[in-house]
């Protein structure tokens, strides 16, 4: 049993910024592994531990910069990695193209399983893992927080507005697209660290997945800050003085009285 | 060729409001391309259902009256076939929870372009224009689709909800669904976030987000709850991290909350949060970064560090 795992290197961004043409200045980018990823690399390692998964493979779409990011999931647990760049990639990659190359991976892996993210803190789509479903016709089940696995059926909670969990049966070969609090994501340990120095991150080109090219249809013409809508009241000062101004209303609104 | 077809959500036999939004939404669109709105009515009690989105601006409602609740395999087979059937420039739909469970699959199968988590949308001719967030909102981004089909999720509350009333023509629509290709089932449902605290009866919420940093600092807010006679409420993370029970969650998936006061500290203001708070009377912010999302919908707001303003806070209450 093979398991998957999509994981993204994504930037996140200072509280302070700029933007410069369409995207933001590199200086106030900092890079992580997705949030939502983070979860999914550790269901996928926990499934193996428990011995449902015999092999862990993290995929990433990435340039060179992202190996660091994805050597993190190979230090939290995961076999090998593959990697795939095209210098046509920057910009903004659109669904249907991290689609398009996904599911090469997919033909070259052939998973049982694939967990992919919600979304990724950065472009936000929250599409890609259903989309992937669709396009090699897996079952798929989107933002699951609970996964019970016996080997053929994933019971699983998928996450609703509300508080609500709706609990459904998805037959595997299956995509699971994960929600944070699945789980606890461990840290690496230094142990782990060290092991990832040893594993396998296979870098393929587009040619190497037989793929000749790869277009977004999307096509991110504008960035700008949103205007601020606030007519908020900012106190200013120290702590002490900004604290005193807030009891103060407060205290007019009836609190601790 | 110029029609939209919005697809309608509804769950546990209620409409959602964001269906009244999606005719809205798909009303402009379909005038900016002079065509009509098709709306699409899966599942449940689709006559009633029906007769509630009768509103103005609907040119054609279709019915599929095919099992209960939501099944994504489902509404990706309907779509799929009325999108066959209509020929619309657009498929619209809804950006939640469901609508992305079949959404990128309905995009995916039938070859269109997908822009999700729209806040605003027009076309200049064959061309749309999306606006969308990117970066947890810190940015907004114009996107632009060439392609004369696409298939758009929006996001819930962007759009305001349809209200005249209309006299579509309602059709059932024979989807000729295919059994083997329904590969999950749903199960049940299950209420979570119960317990000892409903933080929805609450006047006062202290609420921590991730800028608390770490489970030992806790405790600060929950002395200032404590001093202010308040209960205590959380972001997501929080919740995620285990540091409060799920009950404490405010949010999307969360509770939604309507306190007299609610102060956020260390709470960026995600949509998923406000969806959660914003009928709160007033609103604090105590966040170190004046371009956070919580201040466009805050009354008052500390722009400093939490942990210098809030120990001066339990101070003024002690
Ligand atoms: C399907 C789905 C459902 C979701 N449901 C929910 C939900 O129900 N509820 C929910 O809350 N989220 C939900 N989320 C998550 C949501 O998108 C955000 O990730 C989350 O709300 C962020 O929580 P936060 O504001 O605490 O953290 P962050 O966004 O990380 O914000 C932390 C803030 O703390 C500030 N800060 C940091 N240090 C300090 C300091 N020392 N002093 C002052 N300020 C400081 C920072 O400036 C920042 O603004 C959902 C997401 C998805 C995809």
């Amino acid at each position: 049993m093979k398991a998957l795992v999509t994981v993204a290197e994504v930037a996140t961004v200072e509280d302070e910024f700029e933007i410069d043409g369409n995207a933001i200045d590199e200086r106030y980018l900092e890079y992580d592994l997705n949030e939502w990823d983070d979860y999914a690399v550790e269901e996928a390692v926990q499934l193996s531990e428990d011995g449902l998964v015999d092999e862990v493979v993290a995929v990433t779409i990435g340039p060179e910069r992202s190996e660091e990011t994805i050597r993190m999931a190979l230090a939290k647990g995961a076999d090998r990695a593959v990697r795939i760049w095209d210098d046509s990639f920057d910009g903004l990659l659109d669904v249907a193209a991290k689609t398009e190359v996904l599911q090469a991976v997919v033909e070259d892996e052939q998973p049982d399983l694939i967990l992919s993210g919600v979304q990724t803190g950065d472009a936000m789509f929250g599409a890609t893992g259903v989309s992937l479903a669709a396009a090699i016709d897996y079952p798929w089940a989107a933002v699951v927080n609970d996964l019970e696995f016996d080997g053929e059926i994933a019971s699983v909670h998928r996450e609703l507005e509300g508080g609500v969990e709706e609990l459904t049966d998805v037959e595997t070969p299956a995509v699971l697209t994960i929600q944070t609090g699945i789980n606890k994501p461990r840290y690496a340990s230094l142990r782990g660290i060290r092991q990832a120095q040893q594993k396998e991150i296979a870098q393929k080109t587009l040619a190497d997945l037989g793929l000749d090219g790869v277009e977004s249809e999307l096509e991110l013409t504008e960035m700008y800050e949103p205007e601020v809508e606030s007519d908020a009241t900012v106190f200013e000062g120290s702590a002490e003085e900004t604290a005193g101004e807030l009891a103060n209303v407060l205290r007019e609104k009836g609190v601790a009285q | 060729m110029s029609d939209v077809l919005a697809i309608t959500e509804h769950r546990r036999g209620e409409l959602r409001d964001v269906s009244y939004e999606l005719v809205s939404a798909g009303r402009e669109l379909a005038d900016d391309l002079g065509g009509d709105l098709h709306l699409a009515v899966i599942s449940g009690q689709v006559e009633e259902f029906a007769g509630s989105l009768s509103r103005e601006g609907v040119d054609t409602i279709h019915t599929v009256s095919e099992g209960e609740e939501f099944n994504h395999d489902i509404y990706t087979q309907v779509t799929e076939r009325l999108a066959d059937e209509l020929d619309p420039s657009v498929i619209l739909m809804a950006n939640t929870v469901n609508g992305l469970d079949y959404g990128p699959a309905v995009a995916t199968r039938l070859g269109r372009p997908l822009v999700t988590d729209v806040i605003g949308a027009s076309f200049d001719g064959e061309t749309l224009t999306a606006t969308r967030e990117m970066y947890g909102s810190k940015v907004e981004t114009r996107v632009e689709v060439g392609s004369e089909e696409v298939a758009v999720t929006i996001r819930p509350g962007e759009w305001p909800e349809a209200n005249g009333n209309g006299n579509p023509e309602i059709t059932e629509f024979d989807a000729a669904i295919d059994e083997s290709a329904v590969r999950s089932t749903v199960t049940g449902f299950e209420e979570v976030g119960g317990g000892d605290v409903d933080i929805s009866d609450a006047e006062v919420l202290v609420s921590v987000g991730r800028g608390i940093d770490e489970e030992e600092n806790i405790e600060l807010v929950e002395e200032l709850a404590k001093a202010l006679g308040a209960t205590l409420s959380a972001s997501r993370p929080i919740v995620d991290n285990g540091w409060l029970p799920k009950n404490r969650q405010v949010g999307q998936s969360g509770k939604s909350v309507t306190p007299e006061v609610y102060i956020a500290i260390g709470i960026s203001g995600a949509v998923q949060h406000v969806a959660g708070m914003k009928g709160a009377e007033t609103i604090v912010a105590i966040n170190d970064d004046p371009n956070a999302p919580i201040y466009d919908i805050a009354d008052y707001g500390i722009v400093d560090d939490l942990f210098d303003v809030v120990p001066a806070l339990i101070a003024e209450f002690e």
